[in-house]
């Protein structure tokens, strides 16, 4: 999308399809033989031929076939395509469950620093005190957001600290004598598909539990379900509906009860910062996304960081390496300093740039500054919220469950589809036309064409009557001619893909050959 | 993708997820609804299951994809594969365009032909759809 | 005070307004009371950007750096120059601040780089199918290992001394939940796995092996013979994943092209920072039989509605928001930044300079090591062909010679003690193109002169 067409947005009817878009040129076609970035440099030890150094059957007979194209073209043509990207510094993105908010610049620089980005993992941690320093304060102020007693942020993303958890919560069943007796963990069905896939991965079984007429676990169900074979529970508080579970203290009470852990899934702790934690909830393991509630840029899709934290009966077993203080020192604590720990999950010590950019993250706000970022998030949705409903939203677009929401919301486009003939999708790619990145569509999966937005706090009011606008002038559109919205996107690099023909013939990679 | 909902073809016995037998003797062919594939939008993989592979009633044996989704296809009947439709495989858009014929997926030797005392017939299948 | 909410106290008033609600408060009332926390107090106030820098200027300060050491630590990250216009370009906030392309008519950019990145994987591989990457690499080891659980529904891995200890402590990790068992095969006199014990632990008929996992070139710099060990792996039915060193890629012959059926590795070395260990990626290639059951994002090539040639997130239907407990793997990320940083390093070197790379790896790894075992009191172990890595016993404490060259701002490699205590005394030394001729001599002098103050200390304690 060129800066010219979205600088433009095309209110009202535009169906037309711009004459001028570039083709997708990959850098493997703008190859030329004998062309270069970098520089050929001599060894300075002597050009021994390759084959006198290493057995000729071990070298590979053809140079892999990577572009031959100089520096120039390589800085136009990464520039070109990042103007066929949406982003979040360019426009709102209110993606539900995915907390798009403002990457603050000041961390990138503080991560770029040479003394944490070229500090090699395997340093010394007598000569990295600083890295370990700021690992260890990152933990402490995790452990006082969640309300648990330690962590560990050795996990690479929430579903990487979903795996940790669960394995933990399987060394904790396996050390008290129950590790084959206890196979099953309770899951919402309004859960993130990463739930059940690391159960699997966990070795155990999903079992699912039902929803209540107000969106919240049917405790009833939970009751039913919850038993000897259970090893822990794993829910989203709030949750994926954006609905604090007001029975949230029963729930955790039966399944510790029935000799269960208690999972919490962090992905909507934007909502409680500083307002309740899950640690006071009753729960014993957390997962943080860093790239969510704590600012890291989400990068196209990563890195981001999980780490994980735990309560006090859980502690023996967190993954390892962690970072503790004796006097004025900092170490790394490793298998052999907590015998029961789950072990590693990763290389080294976690995505410690993340780590960085958190930290600076929740310097910069302090304790006050990150409950006034939950506040004001709950209350962008919430007034988001408002001001649909009492549109045609509020007809054709109702909210799913309840009347008001934390940080994100859920509306169904079941009337939408039935009554003016489009399909939340279509409603979701004619957004694209009017310059926003559309909420997450389709989840969870409980709510018949799902529209679940997230305008985060660091959004103004502004942009939130903008959207509203634009979701009003899409209803308009659908009223007089529903075909505009069935052929949407029009203003885009591509129009709608055919993912059928990329599912039945797969083109993974570019078939070329070199020179 | 056929765009009109056909007639349940009589001859056919049905299961109530959706997927059909035609009985001939000690054998049958297997498939998949006009409503199951309408409502799985276009599909893009089938992996047919071995072949020698015993398959039971109300059981999973395959599964068949469209973009987005995955839906487990129920063995009406049990019994052994002893065929495989390798043209649905190569070309899955047979089980959208005639999913009653040319998008059949396996061939079985029926274990216990008695099974098919269960299965519903067109005029009680379509029942269901209406319910 | 959130530093980054635009609202004002007044707007906040207005908006509360519009919402029907009194107070903040009540927005959070769905909370029930005993839940209710007042605030972080533990934690301290809210900082200015400038009070924020300074502190964390603080603490780098007390780190010490590839910039101010001479550093020959590898052991599976490398100190590679990483040319300038990787940070230019990932540095582009239509880059840097996108999420996961869930809407490809306004996410080609990123879908197409996967692509990109996935062909240069694949070539480098020698492997037909590649992913848009995972987190890291020994956690790659295990997502490969997972595939394989499914590709032959066995559950034992047969796994190389040789492979990196951290990846074998992850994939130890990973087997509680994959219920599946580990079996370790040692190395030859030359630090290559021993093949004949190799056949034997595969021909074991009570437990058959999903998969054999080796390094490539293994973790103490020996380079495995991948196909020898390809034929005895397949002879048993077991898949053999290759854990590479990308870098080594450039000369050494594809694990594809030796037999591999899976090759992932550690991707830091293409165009990432050390940053203390990650945000790295690691990378996944298989052959087509397995593409379906391969995790996490990959990116394919289609039309638009117009016939125009884009791209979009293929075969999802593996990948757990549609799978979930069915799918191939949990994960829910891509690494799409790092990536992005390899692919532009990977244009950069291009097909003539990535090759120039690893040729001049090869010859100074043969130079520093041949310089090293002229030392008294130093001795290469890995004794076969090396590419940028080599380890060598030190006729000295280990740690006290390490401590005695890092006050000469010379790390001068990773003490083999913990992983390896059969070789307490060794060290393994790295090579980056950082790293010239005139900082190798001196790594051999620094390295011979503590060698020489340090023997007589343990001749001291023997006594």
């Amino acid at each position: 999308m060129s800066p010219g067409e979205r600088s433009a947005p095309p209110w009202g009817v535009c169906t037309e399809t711009p004459q001028q878009r570039e083709p997708a040129v990959t850098i493997y076609e703008r190859s030329v033989p004998g062309r270069r970035a970098a520089a050929a440099v001599g060894s300075g030890v002597g050009e021994t031929p390759l084959a006198e150094l290493i057995e000729q059957r071990f070298l590979r007979s053809e140079p892999a076939a990577l572009p031959e194209v100089s520096e120039p073209e390589i800085v136009r043509h990464y520039n070109r395509l990042s103007r066929r990207n949406f982003d979040l510094d360019s426009g709102f993105y209110p993606l539900g469950s995915c907390t798009m908010k403002h990457n603050p610049r000041l961390n990138e620089r503080v991560a770029a620093l040479p003394g944490h980005a070229r500090l090699h993992p395997a340093t010394d941690p007598a000569l990295a005190q600083g890295a370990l320093a700021l690992m260890w304060r990152l933990q402490g102020a995790l452990a006082a957001v969640t309300g648990l007693a330690e962590v560990s942020l050795q996990p690479s993303a929430g579903s990487h600290g979903e795996l940790a958890g669960l394995l933990v919560t399987r060394a904790w069943h396996a050390d008290r004598g129950q590790g084959e007796l206890r196979r099953e963990v309770l899951i919402p069905d309004t859960a993130h598909g990463t739930n059940p896939a690391t159960v699997t991965m966990a070795g155990y079984t999903v079992v699912k539990v039902a929803t209540d007429g107000a969106g919240g676990v049917d405790l009833a169900d939970l009751r039913a379900k919850a038993g000897p074979s259970t090893a822990a529970l794993m829910v989203t508080n709030p949750n994926t509906l954006g609905i604090f579970d007001p029975n949230i203290s029963e729930i955790t009470a039966i399944v510790r009860a029935a000799g269960g852990t208690l999972y919490y899934d962090g992905a909507n702790l934007n909502a409680v910062m500083g307002r309740s934690r899950p640690g006071d909830m009753g729960f014993d393991i957390v997962h943080l996304n860093l790239h969510k509630s704590f600012s890291q840029p989400h990068g196209g899709g990563g890195p981001g960081a999980g780490p994980i934290a735990v309560s006090q009966r859980l502690a023996p077993y967190l993954p390892v390496p962690l970072v503790r203080r004796d006097g004025d020192r900092y170490q790394f604590e490793l298998a052999e300093d907590r015998p029961k720990s789950i072990g590693r999950l990763r290389g080294f010590h976690g995505n410690f740039g993340v780590f960085v950019r958190a930290y600076a993250y929740i310097l910069s706000l302090g304790g006050d500054g990150l409950r006034a970022a939950s506040e004001d998030a709950v209350l962008n949705a919430n007034y988001l919220l408002a001001r649909l409903l009492a549109g045609p939203a509020g007809r054709y677009l109702p909210l799913a469950f309840g009347e008001r929401c934390m940080h994100e919301f859920v509306l169904s486009g079941a009337a939408a589809k039935r009554e003016l003939g489009v399909r939340t999708l279509d409603i979701a790619k004619r957004l694209l036309d009017y310059g926003f990145h559309p909420p997450t569509v389709y989840f969870p999966l409980l709510v018949e064409e799902a529209m679940m937005v997230e305008p985060t706090e660091t959004e103004t009011r502004e942009t939130l009557d903008a959207f509203v606008v634009a979701i009003e002038s899409i209803i308009a559109e659908a009223k007089q001619d529903p075909e505009i919205l069935r052929n949407a996107p029009y203003t885009t690099p591509v129009r709608r893909l055919d993912e059928v023909a990329a599912a039945r013939n797969p083109i993974l990679r570019q078939g070329w050959t070199a020179g | 993708m056929s765009d009109s909902n056909p007639e349940n073809p009589p001859d056919l016995r049905y299961h109530p997820a959706h997927d059909w037998a035609r009985i001939e003797g000690d054998e049958a062919t297997f498939g998949i609804t006009w409503y199951a594939q309408d409502s799985l939008g276009e599909v893009v993989f089938f992996e047919p299951p071995e072949l020698g592979g015993t398959i039971a009633k109300d059981h999973s044996y395959a599964e068949v994809e469209s973009v987005k989704a995955v839906s487990e296809v129920i063995a009406p009947l049990s019994g052994e594969i002893i065929a495989v439709n390798d043209a649905a495989a190569a070309s899955p858009q047979l089980i959208n365009d005639d999913p009653y014929g040319e998008g059949w997926l396996v061939r079985v030797r029926l274990g216990d032909p008695a099974e098919a005392e269960a299965l519903l017939d067109a005029a009680a299948y379509g029942e269901l759809l209406a319910g | 005070m959130s530093r980054y909410s635009p609202a004002t106290d007044r707007e906040r008033a207005a908006m509360l307004e519009v919402i029907g609600a009194g107070s903040i408060d009540e927005l959070f009332e769905a909370i029930p009371p005993p839940l209710r926390l007042d605030g972080l107090s533990e934690m301290p106030d809210g900082l200015s950007e400038h009070e924020v820098y300074e502190q964390l200027r603080g603490l780098a300060a007390q780190n010490l750096d590839a910039e101010s050491a001479i550093s020959f630590l590898g052991a599976g990250m490398y100190d590679h120059y990483v040319p300038a216009i990787v940070e230019a370009i990932i540095s582009r906030s239509e880059f840097l601040t996108p999420y996961t392309p869930y809407q490809p008519e306004i996410s080609q950019g990123g879908l197409q780089v996967m692509f990109e990145f996935q062909t240069a994987i694949s070539e480098l591989t020698g492997l037909p199918v590649a992913t848009a990457g995972l987190y890291e690499g020994p956690s790659t080891v295990a997502a490969a290992a997972y595939l394989a659980i499914g590709a032959t529904s066995r559950r034992r891995f047969v796994v190389s001394r040789g492979l990196n200890p951290q990846s074998r402590q992850t994939l130890a990790t990973y087997c509680e939940g994959y219920r599946a068992e580990i079996t370790e095969v040692g190395l030859d006199s030359e630090l290559m796995t021993d093949l004949a014990e190799l056949e034997a632990q595969l021909a074991a008929p009570d437990q058959p092996v999903a998969a054999v996992i080796v390094g490539y070139p293994n973790f103490l710099g020996a380079i495995e013979d991948l196909e020898a060990i390809a034929a005895i792996t397949h002879a048993h039915g077991a898949l053999l994943i290759a854990a590479c060193d990308p870098i080594a890629l450039s000369i050494l012959r594809s694990p594809g092209d030796c037999g591999a059926d899976i090759a992932v590795g550690e991707g830091q070395p293409l165009g990432n920072r050390l940053d203390f260990g990650g945000p790295s990626f690691g990378f996944f290639a298989a052959r087509h039989e397995q593409m379906r059951r391969m995790p996490g994002r990959i990116a394919g090539e289609t039309v638009d509605a117009d016939g125009r040639r884009g791209f979009v997130l293929a075969l999802q239907t593996r990948e757990q928001h549609i799978r979930r407990e069915k799918a191939t793997h949990n994960i829910c990320t891509a690494q799409a930044l790092n990536s992005l940083a390899a692919m532009v390093h990977l244009a950069w070197l291009g097909r003539s300079g990535f090759v120039e790379l690893g040729t001049l790896l090869a010859r100074r790894t043969a130079f520093a090591r041949q310089l090293l075992a002229g030392i008294d009191g130093v001795e290469p172990i890995t004794v076969g062909p090396v590419m940028r890595e080599f380890a060598v016993r030190i006729d000295a404490p280990v740690r006290a010679v390490l401590d005695r060259c890092s006050r000469g701002a010379v790390i001068a490699g990773y003490p083999l003690d913990r992983d390896y205590p059969e070789y307490g005394d060794g060290l393994l030394i790295a090579l980056t193109e950082r790293r010239d001729r005139a900082e190798i001599e001196l790594l051999a002098r620094t390295l011979a002169e503590a060698v020489l103050a340090l023997s007589g200390e343990r001749a001291g304690v023997a006594r």
